[in-house]
């Protein structure tokens, strides 16, 4: 029997990363905008988990829906003071709507056009152990591993120095 | 029915438009970094997809979605430093407003 996603999980998860991706672009309160961030990211950590990437799943939850959300809302409470500052005038663009649009059907045509190999879910389910015993080993992603964290290193650093408080 | 790696491809190609739309429309610097996000989201949703469905044993495109995770990390980060560091200057942080460089 060939593993399967399931379909039921899948629409639901779907409709509500695309539901809450269009609540985020249409609502006018940027607190609001930040929230529905929150949810479109948690609920990316579900599709993740569907596909049997529990590690990405986690690291999702941890960075996007932790970190990342946080980090946005103190933005948003450091740079509008006031309450009705995060009420934004509407900012409907009709450019970037075709722009979107044009570029949506683009990808699904492409899509269209493409035939996979892979287009059954193939039986071997992904191990949580060999994903850790490939990143840690000196023959797969340990060097990546580590200049990745030599990225966070200098984002961090550099963040801070942009910024500090001062004049130069 | 059968959900194979096409409707997760259809799912990511919507979402990503939705970000371009988002980070071409908006004009605080904060929601252009959501939009941005979203983006993101969805290249990551691409990358564990194909590594489903094509490479199950090795996971490649789960590390590749990890380091993009660890770039994209840096990204916000960086970029809401930015938006801190324009607010300082200019006590605002509306995109449209950042045209001193204008020819």
């Amino acid at each position: 029997m060939s593993e399967t996603v399931n379909a039921f999980a899948f629409g639901v998860l779907a409709l509500m990363l695309v539901g809450g991706a269009v609540a985020m672009l249409s609502t006018r309160n940027v607190i609001h905008a930040a929230f529905w961030l929150l949810e479109v990211s948690v609920v990316a950590a579900g599709v993740f988990y569907l596909l049997d990437a529990s590690y990405i799943a986690l690291v999702q939850l941890l960075v996007y829906a932790g970190a990342v959300a946080v980090l946005m809302i103190f933005s948003i409470m450091i740079t509008l003071r006031r309450r009705e500052d995060a009420i934004r005038p509407r900012d409907f663009s009709p450019v970037g709507a075709v722009l979107a649009v044009a570029f949506c059907a683009a990808l699904l045509w492409a899509l269209r056009g493409f035939s996979f190999d892979a287009a059954e879910m193939p039986d071997v389910v992904p191990s949580l152990v060999a994903f850790g015993k490939s990143m840690f080993s000196v023959r797969g992603w340990a060097l990546p591993f580590e200049i990745a964290s030599l990225v966070l290193t200098a984002a961090l650093v550099g963040a801070v120095w942009w910024s500090k408080d001062g004049d130069e | 029915m059968r959900v194979g790696v096409e409707a997760f491809l259809i799912l990511a190609a919507v979402l990503f438009s939705l970000g371009l739309y988002g980070a071409v429309s908006k004009k605080g610097a904060v929601q252009v970094l959501m939009s941005l996000e979203l983006m993101a989201v969805a290249i990551n949703i691409n990358l564990v997809a194909f590594s489903r469905f094509v490479t199950p044993l090795s996971q490649d495109g789960a590390f590749f979605t990890l380091f993009a995770m660890v770039v994209s990390a840096a990204e916000v980060g960086l970029g809401l430093a930015l938006v801190i560091a324009v607010y300082r200057r200019a006590r605002d942080s509306e995109i449209t407003g950042l045209n001193e460089l204008k020819g």
